[in-house]
């Protein structure tokens, strides 16, 4: 108990809570460039500079593209370096995205997880995220404040890590959480100095005396391929170092985490697999559901890549039915994270039945009553084992389409 | 990184080396060749900062050849010599 | 500044690169990097610089480089030099550092121009320099904002509806010069006391730095490989390419010919002007030629030699 007395107790929003832990790892560089819902996280930032609170430069660029593009090259010259994006702004750094993985740049980002356009919504849902799963970027996912917080605080662990050297990405949802104010815990600020560390960049450019190459152009007479799997192989790597760093800041912040939160699934017989903030009201309805004596549980999805496919479908193997929430779309086929749950359960011997349910869509509410419906279809789909159909959607409003 | 090779991967394919290229000659592109005359040059070096290759051989301030292994043969040292020092020889 | 002595110093760009047998790029760059005795850290947009200099496990640069994509060498570079000033200032390094970004006229006045305006107007310690050989040359020819008018690029051909590009080149130099930066130069490898003389300047100055530098590509210019400086020299002399610089804001006329060339003398030089010499093609010409007469004589009233 001790070593976890001088823990500060606040009210703050999820925005606050990221600005907070990046006061406290204190990067050499901040990209700063403003997107709702974002834009308090760089705000904050900016009042920790003009207060002296931190040692970072503070880079105000010109549009995400280049907020990217400079978190690259600050990230070979040896700095840790950080930004914040949402959205749009996501979506315009998607080329940098696979360039910083590519060139194996350990850089942090929270993104405020926002709907992409059009029509233009600044509300939540994941097709941001979502639509950058492929960049090579490790991708963390928070249901609150104080897991934006924690999460933040090890991507640095885990990014830096030299097994790794990838980049990541921690998500919250924006507005639901990086605006709600709500409880979370602070660490001590020489903690987390300690527990961060200080970069170690392996072949820096600001080493002149080493003159390195990066970028180069690495064609058909090259490595190319060697060069992605190479890449491939430290996301392999990130695993376990993910859990590492986990271990480490339990000790840290009394607070455990691991690829995934199980919430009443042991006993289950059928359960919900989501992402964020949705998670907390599922769960609350698992507590009624439970009350009423149904088997229902949780599984929330804390690491998406690298994607825990093994202790995925380790812990869902037992169940009759599970329902895969989705707050993104992939025009054409299934959600994306119902694709990955369900290839992760594929090769089971026995597996339960997979559903898929699109929700959330630009902001739209996820209340008690679309976690219950989810649950009700798993019911029948567990009842009957018969599955009448793969995808739904939670909480659409009654419309006439006229083409 | 002195015993570097292409197959020892770096993460991102970082060069972990400085002027590698040197070892790439690209002599071979020639298809004719610059010829020097030492007797007749007057050291003024305009050669040798024309030349996109750096493959004007100088030392201690003075022109000293062309070096064969870079030289791609393009003749601008021929064309900016103020002296005519420098003649293109076919191959 | 003596020839000699620049000979002295490390030839931060090696042999064995693999742009083009008389290609002007490399020799600008061979200039702009004698302009500083100090550490150098340079950075490429994607373009023939890049690609033909650092092909894996082959690189030509001996002094530490980054490449990250077309549009953003600006922000790259802008990004290295935080890193820097932020590491200093923390007293976790303590060598002084300079910082360059190259970019092709593609990269430079079209889709980098962003990332170039925003690296300028933060303020970075760096110099930008433009190698500008008129049209994207690394994708074989395509025009840009830099290609002039009656060109042939390979977006821009020519035929019997159209004479090439239609359209004037956009003064990229007074864009950036607008930025009201330390410094901002146009020079030619042609005048190499000119350039290195300006690239020392740019260098030196703390802030940002901008420069625009012709550099002839053989391929895409349609001239033979030894005439790169030859055909530099006549955009200056001819006053479609001037050099001038603006510092703190002052214009300066750095070389008047002392006769002006014709245009036309210039264009002669390049295949893809050839059809501008057709009879029913040579009010282009008249026309290229008030322009740069007009162009002229607006810089001489700016560097106030008017
Ligand atoms: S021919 Fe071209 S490459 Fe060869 S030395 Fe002369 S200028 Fe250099
Ligand atoms: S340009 Fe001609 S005279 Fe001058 S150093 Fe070269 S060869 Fe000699």
């Amino acid at each position: 108990m001790k070593n976890i007395s001088k823990k500060r107790v606040v009210a703050t929003t999820g925005n606050g809570a990221v600005a907070e832990a990046m006061k406290q790892i204190n990067p050499d560089v901040l990209v700063a460039y403003p997107i709702t819902p974002q834009t308090a996280i760089v705000q904050d930032f900016s009042q920790f500079v003009a207060d002296g609170a931190v040692d970072s430069e503070y880079v105000t660029v010109e549009s995400e593209h280049s907020s990217m593009s400079a978190c690259i090259g600050a990230s070979a010259a040896g700095a840790r370096v950080m930004t914040a994006t949402s959205s749009q702004g996501l979506a315009l750094m998607h080329e940098m995205l696979y360039i910083a993985a590519g060139s194996r740049l350990p850089i942090i980002m929270p993104n405020v997880n926002r709907a992409l356009s059009a029509p233009i919504n600044i509300h939540c849902d994941h097709s941001d995220s979502m639509g950058a799963r492929d960049t090579g970027w490790i991708q963390l996912y928070s249901e609150n404040a104080q897991e934006a917080y924690d999460n933040t605080i090890q991507a640095v662990r885990i990014a830096e890590n030299k097994k790794v050297l990838l980049p990541v990405m921690v998500n919250l949802d924006g507005f639901i959480i990086s605006h709600g104010i709500e409880k979370a815990e602070f660490i001590e600020d020489r903690k987390v100095k300690s527990f961060v560390g200080e970069r170690k960049p392996f072949l820096p450019l600001l080493d002149v005396d080493n003159p390195v190459t990066y970028g180069p152009f690495d064609g058909l007479g090259g490595y190319f391929m060697e060069h992605k799997k190479n890449q491939a192989d430290a996301m392999e790597r990130a695993r376990d170092v993910i859990l590492e760093a986990a271990e480490d800041f339990a000790k840290i912040s009394g607070r455990k985490y691991g690829f995934f939160e199980e919430y009443l699934l042991d006993d289950a017989e059928i359960a919900i697999v989501t992402l964020n903030s949705s998670a907390g009201t599922t769960k609350h309805v698992i507590n009624e559901l439970r009350a009423e004596g149904l088997p229902v549980g949780l599984l929330k999805l804390r690491v998406f890549r690298p994607f825990p496919a093994k202790e995925l479908a380790e812990a869902l193997k037992h169940l009759k039915a599970v329902a895969v929430l989705d707050r993104a779309l992939s025009s054409g086929f299934v959600g994306p994270l119902f694709s990955e749950v369900q290839t992760a359960l594929f090769n089971l011997e026995t597996r339960p039945k997979v559903i898929n349910f699109i929700y959330g869509l630009g902001g739209r509410d996820y209340t008690l009553h679309e976690a219950r419906k989810a649950f009700e279809e798993l019911m029948t789909v567990a009842k009957t084992g018969k599955i009448k159909k793969t995808l739904g959607y939670l909480g659409l409003k009654e419309v006439e389409v006229l083409v | 990184m002195k015993d570097w090779r292409a197959n020892k991967l770096m993460p991102g394919a970082i060069i972990p080396k400085g002027g590698t290229a040197r070892e790439y000659k690209t002599g071979g592109w020639r298809s004719a060749t610059p010829k020097w005359d030492e007797e007749k040059c007057k050291q003024c070096l305009i050669c040798w900062i024309s030349c996109p290759e750096g493959a004007v051989l100088v030392k201690d301030g003075k022109v000293r050849g062309i070096d064969m292994d870079y030289c791609k043969g393009c003749g601008i040292c021929v064309a900016e010599c103020p002296f005519e020092v420098i003649e293109m020889v076919g191959g | 500044m003596k020839i000699k002595d620049l000979t002295e110093k490390k030839e931060r760009l090696t042999s064995g690169h693999r742009l083009c047998a008389g290609c002007g790029a490399p020799i600008v760059v061979r200039q702009i990097l004698m302009g500083t005795d100090k550490p150098v850290v340079v950075g490429c947009s994607t373009g023939c610089l890049e690609v033909s200099t650092t092909i894996y496990p082959s690189t030509a640069w001996d002094t530490p480089y980054i490449h990250s994509a077309f549009e953003n060498v600006g922000a790259t570079i802008s990004g290295v030099e935080a890193a820097y000033q932020s590491l200093k200032r923390q007293g976790k390094l303590d060598k002084e550092i300079k910082f360059v970004a190259f970019g092709g006229d593609g990269g430079t006045y079209d889709i980098g121009f962003q990332s170039l305006s925003g690296a300028m107007e933060r303020g970075h310690d760096m110099v930008y320099v433009c190698y500008d050989n008129e049209a994207y040359m690394n994708t074989g020819i395509q025009r840009s904002s830099s290609t002039p008018r009656g060109a042939w690029t390979t977006t821009s051909q020519v035929g019997k509806a159209e004479p090439g590009k239609k359209q004037n080149r956009k003064n990229l130099t007074a864009c950036i010069a607008a930025h009201d930066i330390p410094y901002v130069a146009q020079s030619s490898p042609s005048s190499w006391k000119d350039l290195v003389k300006k690239s020392t300047k740019a260098f030196d100055i703390k802030g940002p730095a901008f420069l625009n530098v012709i550099a002839p590509c053989p391929r895409g210019w349609r001239h033979p490989s030894d005439q790169a400086l030859r055909i530099a020299k006549l955009a200056v002399e001819t006053c479609f390419w001037p050099l001038y610089e603006v510092e703190d804001g002052e214009w300066k006329l750095n070389y008047k010919p002392k006769e002006k060339k014709p245009l036309a003398e210039w264009l002669k030089t390049q295949g893809r002007f050839k059809h501008l010499f057709k009879p029913e093609n040579e009010h282009i010409i008249e026309e290229l030629q008030a322009k740069v007469d007009k162009d002229w004589e607006r810089l001489l009233k700016l560097c106030g030699e008017a």
